[in-house]
């Protein structure tokens, strides 16, 4: 059960949240000139790194707000908690605990 | 009764409070504070349950959650509980206990023939022998044979609680450590929660002796205990084990609240469960003793000689008259010494190790008993009860000793459960012969005797660091010195020699699983079944992988531990549920209409929201109920209660924009004041939902969603607008509750909303089908849509929620002449059907695109919308794909859901499509329904062979629209 620090309400269990998958995924388009290899990947490859993932959540239970963050897949550790239009920040080796 | 084995004095029990219970359909009788472990060794009882797989008898091992033996089926009828530990029943009075596994009981068995059949029966044995034809032939038979209690067959009556809660530290365990720990917390300040599995707190101070502060340890105790239960910031929690330790310092613990106890108030649950965040966690769990592994360690009077120690001095139980001492360390002297001084005879104490400090020697020789240095016990004897041992002395000759009593030690592990749950790893420790804590994931820190320190000083000075306090550790004044140890994984002699006690696993099935090449320890575990039974290990797995070591020539190191795994203790299943059950599952949602529903009859049933089915009439059937209502909207009105459609505002200058992406269709186009049906695809061109879309104004969208969608489809459009479209100016606000809608449809629809009186034109030119008015209908605001899921003139009606019966009630009042009849889901359905219109979720699945159901135009559509991409992949335009078409079935009768239309013959045949929706229609007087066919839209008129269950039927594919395909009615 993880504790995550939302932006705008402060820590709440994992429960009040969904998680949406792998953040800054650029979407390809327009449409007619994607090539379908690259509309495969974009669909369906998705990484799955073992340490630092970058991440977007929502506050479903609470302020429906999406956000994203950066957690360590190993040991779960979240490093960084930012908003949808913030760059991914660069995670050194003393990234803030939880 | 007597109590032969009760001491005249001592122990945490009242005299003064006998307390009778049963065991095996025989009376005995105990005390208050005894636990039924303690009760049933007081009156002499030896063989309290059969072994797993060979029924052998077995007696109390342990004193806590680590006993493998005695497991109880407690309670009768729905209250019945299944293998609790005899050593954690507390004793009530009046307690039913049988012991489980056996038939008819536990002193005659039937079972017991596996025993003598036991040489055929190895590890392995079942992977072997019953694998033709297929394992599942053998299944039921042994699964009957096997088993442990009986689980009750009637719903639990029990009440069961959850908790959350936080802390600033959590303190697992009241021992030494624990208590040392919890004071030096909650002297600063902080929130404590201090949890203790037993229901007496002080763990090793209430029975190991030993002098804190010039104090008896007992007495340090309960000093400690009474100044922290003085204090607001802590919260003292016995009867609480910590069974899980998961994430982020979050741990699940369970309580025993009333516990089996029947005289406890009803309004109290059974177990709570805890969720609990804590800031900190200081494990002091403590540690569990070992068993030797040596033939017949199995018999009854065969204990731990840590246990034989607890029930002396916790319960002034001596749990024989004569006992043998059997050990490779120095802890297990001080049973030698209490069981002396309890009067009890000591006929030897058997040291595996020649050298042994003299002055351990001397603590047991001054007292005049028999020490055997470099001496081991290779037999036992005894039917259901030891009778006495042989032990091979140093020199290799063999004598016999009478013993009723054998207390055994091999050393004890450290608790790491919780530790390895938080993720920390272990490490072996050669001076300790056990593993304990080395490294950290998480914010905890483990004390005293589950961190692996020795002494009473070491673990009071462990927890007082750990706790952060101010002022100095408590002392230990005086103490037992730091027990010695030699490692003894496993005493050389031919015989059964258990390791695994509860799934009677022996060390020859270790070396089974080795020759077999089953070494990794995940493997053994599974091959054997080691320490997969309910005491999951606890005194066996060390025992279990050193022997595997040995066998293989790794160290134990090397060999590693099998992962500790959540719950550290069986849990009944009623406290995971919690109150979540029932009705209390999830939260029934009940329209603004239910009483007016449930008073004119409706059947209703839950549909996300409880809405009515139908609402048959007096010695009507549902079926008569639902033809009845569909006839009345061909011919009449009806009028239905739409309110759970979803209903989603989208407002701003950006709004169209945002609605063109979402939908297949084109929203910026629409007109102010009309509606447009849309499908919402996901990336992979999936329909998600359909629904109508109303333009309210320039920037300003009413998107109509499913009943099922409504929250699904507000969230979907966040999703993308928060992640993707981070610059549109655009509100989305959710409002499916803030409206009801009435809708009214048939024929008469406009007549009867006429004479309701709406404030706008209601000609078929002024507000005309998928159009869209507001203003007043009987004096109450109103959007109305004129859209139609029946292909009849229809007027959905939205009114704000609490104005829906005043609304209902005019209709009804005025629709009399009209013969208006409410509609229910199941008419609602067949209306659709005949009219061919789409059910998300009961036409379409997780796999059909716009092109499957004849959107085939969405492709020609400029710019891009969710989903686009997916459907320009060739497969989906696979002319053999499966498309949406109408079946006419030959008879009355409906075809089934699901039937798989056939093509092919015998072996070769395959499916061509099958039935998503069908119903007996009235209208044409025969079974209709729609499909997904593949090429179905080129096989309109073609006969063709359906199957379902064995069942062979045939039906005429046609147009989805069966029912007024021109629309005349509908625009009407
Ligand atoms: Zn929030």
């Amino acid at each position: 059960m993880l504790q995550i620090s939302c932006p705008w309400c402060g820590p709440r269990d994992e429960i009040e949240f969904r998680c949406g998958g792998q953040s800054h995924v650029i979407r390809p388009g327009p449409p007619e000139e994607v090539d379908d290899a690259t509309w495969g990947r974009y669909l369906s490859e998705k990484i799955n790194p073992r340490g630092d993932h970058l991440e977007r959540w929502l506050h479903a239970a609470g302020c429906r707000r999406w956000f994203n963050v950066a957690r360590d897949t190993a040991t779960h550790r979240i490093r960084a908690v930012y908003h949808m239009v913030e760059a991914a920040p660069a995670i050194g080796d003393e990234g803030s605990a939880r | 009764m007597s109590q032969p084995f009760r001491l005249a004095a001592g122990g945490l029990i009242d005299r003064g409070r006998p307390l009778s219970f049963r065991f095996e359909g025989r009376d005995y009788r105990g005390y208050a504070g005894d636990t039924l472990a303690s009760a049933l060794l007081a009156n002499g009882v030896r063989l309290v349950g059969r072994s797993f797989k060979y029924h052998r008898p077995r007696g109390i091992l342990g004193f806590g959650p680590e006993e493998s033996n005695a497991l109880m089926q407690l309670g009768t009828g729905a209250r019945a509980a299944p293998n609790l530990r005899a050593t954690e029943i507390r004793l009530h009075d009046g307690l039913e206990a049988k012991a489980v596994n056996c038939w008819p009981n536990v002193r005659f068995d039937v079972g017991g023939v596996n025993n003598l059949l036991s040489r055929f029966l190895a590890a392995g044995f079942y992977y072997k022998t019953f694998m033709w034809p297929h394992w599942h032939v053998y299944e039921g038979v042994i699964r009957r044979a096997a088993g442990l209690g009986k689980a009750p067959k009637a719903a639990d009556p029990d009440r069961y609680e959850n908790r959350f809660a936080h802390c600033d530290v959590l303190v697992v365990g009241s021992g030494p450590a624990g208590l040392a720990a919890a004071r030096a917390a909650a002297g600063t300040g902080q929130r404590v929660i201090l949890a203790e599995q037993d229901h007496v707190l002080g763990g090793r101070l209430r029975w190991d002796g030993g002098e804190i502060d010039g104090l008896a340890a007992d007495r340090w105790a309960d000093e400690a205990i009474a100044a922290l239960g003085a204090m607001p910031n802590v919260r003292i929690l016995p009867n609480t084990a910590v069974t899980g330790y998961f994430d982020h310092d979050a741990l699940a613990m369970i309580e025993a609240v009333s516990g089996d106890d029947p005289a406890a108030p009803a309004q109290l649950p059974r177990y709570r469960q805890w969720q609990v965040r804590a800031g900190r966690v200081v494990l002091a769990a403590g540690a569990i003793e070992r068993p030797l592994v040596f033939p017949g360690n199995d018999r009854p009077g065969v204990m731990l000689a840590s246990a034989v120690r607890h029930y002396l001095a916790r319960y002034g139980v001596r749990a024989g008259n004569r006992a043998v001492i059997f050990t490779n360390n120095d802890e297990a002297y001080r049973t030698a010494i209490a069981f002396h001084a309890a009067g009890g005879t000591v006929a030897a104490v058997v040291d595996t190790r020649a050298d042994v400090d003299p002055a351990v020697a001397a603590s047991v020789e001054t007292l005049g008993i028999r020490l055997l240095r470099g001496a081991s016990v290779v037999a036992t004897r005894g039917a259901k009860a030891l009778r006495d041992v042989a032990v091979r002395r140093a020199d290799g000759g063999t004598l016999r000793l009478a013993c009723d009593l054998l207390a055994m030690s091999g050393g004890s592990n450290p608790n790491v459960g919780l530790f390895s749950q938080s993720g920390g790893r272990l490490a072996f420790d050669e001076q300790l012969t056990a593993f304990r804590p080395a490294q950290s994931v998480q914010n905890e820190r483990s004390v005293g005797a589950a961190a692996g320190l020795r002494t009473l000083d070491e673990a009071l000075a462990s927890g007082h660091a750990a706790g952060a306090g101010d002022g100095a550790a408590p002392r230990a004044t005086d103490a037992h010195p730091a027990a010695e140890i030699t490692a003894c994984w496993r005493i050389d002699a031919p015989g059964k020699a258990f390791v695994d006690m509860q799934n009677d696993v022996s060390a020859d099935d270790i070396g089974l699983a080795a020759r077999e090449s089953y070494r990794s320890v995940e493997h053994l575990k599974r091959y054997t079944t080691l320490g997969m039974a309910s005491d999951q290990g606890k005194t066996s797995n060390v025992n279990a992988l050193a022997i595997m070591a040995g066998l293989t020539g790794q160290g134990i190191a090397e060999t590693g531990t099998t992962r500790f795994r959540f719950p550290f203790v069986p849990v009944a299943l009623g406290a995971f549920a919690g109150r979540a059950h029932g009705e209390l599952l999830r939260p029934l949602r009940r329209l603004a209409l239910h009483d007016r529903h449930v008073a004119l009859g409706a059947i209703m049933e839950d549909y996300g929201w409880l809405r009515p089915s139908a609402y048959p009439r007096a010695g009507e059937t549902r079926f008569e109920a639902e033809q009845r209502e569909a006839r009345a909207v061909r011919d009449g009105v009806g009028i239905f209660d739409g309110s759970p459609l979803g209903k989603i505002e989208v407002r701003g200058p950006d709004a169209a924009r945002l609605l063109d992406f979402i939908y297949a269709s084109t929203m910026s186009t629409l007109k102010v004041g009309k509606v447009r049906y849309g499908l919402m695809l996901n990336e992979l061109g999936v329909v998600i939902d359909d629904g109508v879309c109303a333009r309210l104004g320039e920037d300003h969208f009413l998107v109509g969603a499913s009943s099922a969608g409504a929250d699904r489809i507000a969230a979907w459009l966040e999703e993308w607008l928060q992640c993707e479209f981070v610059d549109h100016d655009v509100l989305v606000a959710p409002v499916t509750t803030s409206w009801s809608v009435v809708t009214l449809t048939g024929p008469h629809a406009r007549d009867l909303l006429a004479e309701a009186g709406a404030s706008f034109p209601l000609g078929p030119e002024a507000f005309p089908h998928m159009s869209f008015q507001e203003g007043m209908v009987a004096g109450i605001e109103a959007r109305v849509m004129r859209v139609s899921y029946t292909g009849e003139t229809s007027y959905e009606i939205n009114v704000p929620t609490g104005r829906t019966a005043e609304l209902w009630d005019v209709l009804m009042r005025l629709g009399g002449r009209y013969g208006l009849t409410p509609i229910g889901i199941d008419a609602w359905n067949l209306l659709r059907l005949e009219k061919g219109y789409l059910h998300i979720g009961a036409d379409t699945d997780g796999t059909t695109t716009p092109l499957n159901i004849g959107w085939d135009h969405v492709l020609r559509r400029k710019g891009d919308f969710v989903g686009k991409r997916s459907l320009m992949l060739a497969l989906h335009r696979d002319p053999a794909r499966l498309q949406f078409v109408g079946l006419r079935a030959e008879g009355t009768e409906p075809l089934p859901i699901g039937a798989h239309l056939v093509r092919g013959k015998g072996a070769d045949r395959a499916s061509d499509g099958f039935v998503t929706s069908s119903a007996y229609s009235p209208v044409f007087g025969r079974g209709v329904a729609l499909a997904l066919v593949h090429g179905g839209t080129g096989r309109i008129g073609e006969t063709v062979a359906l199957e379902h269950d064995g069942r062979r039927l045939t039906a005429t594919i046609a147009q989805p629209t069966l029912y007024d395909p021109e629309g005349a009615r509908l625009n009407g």
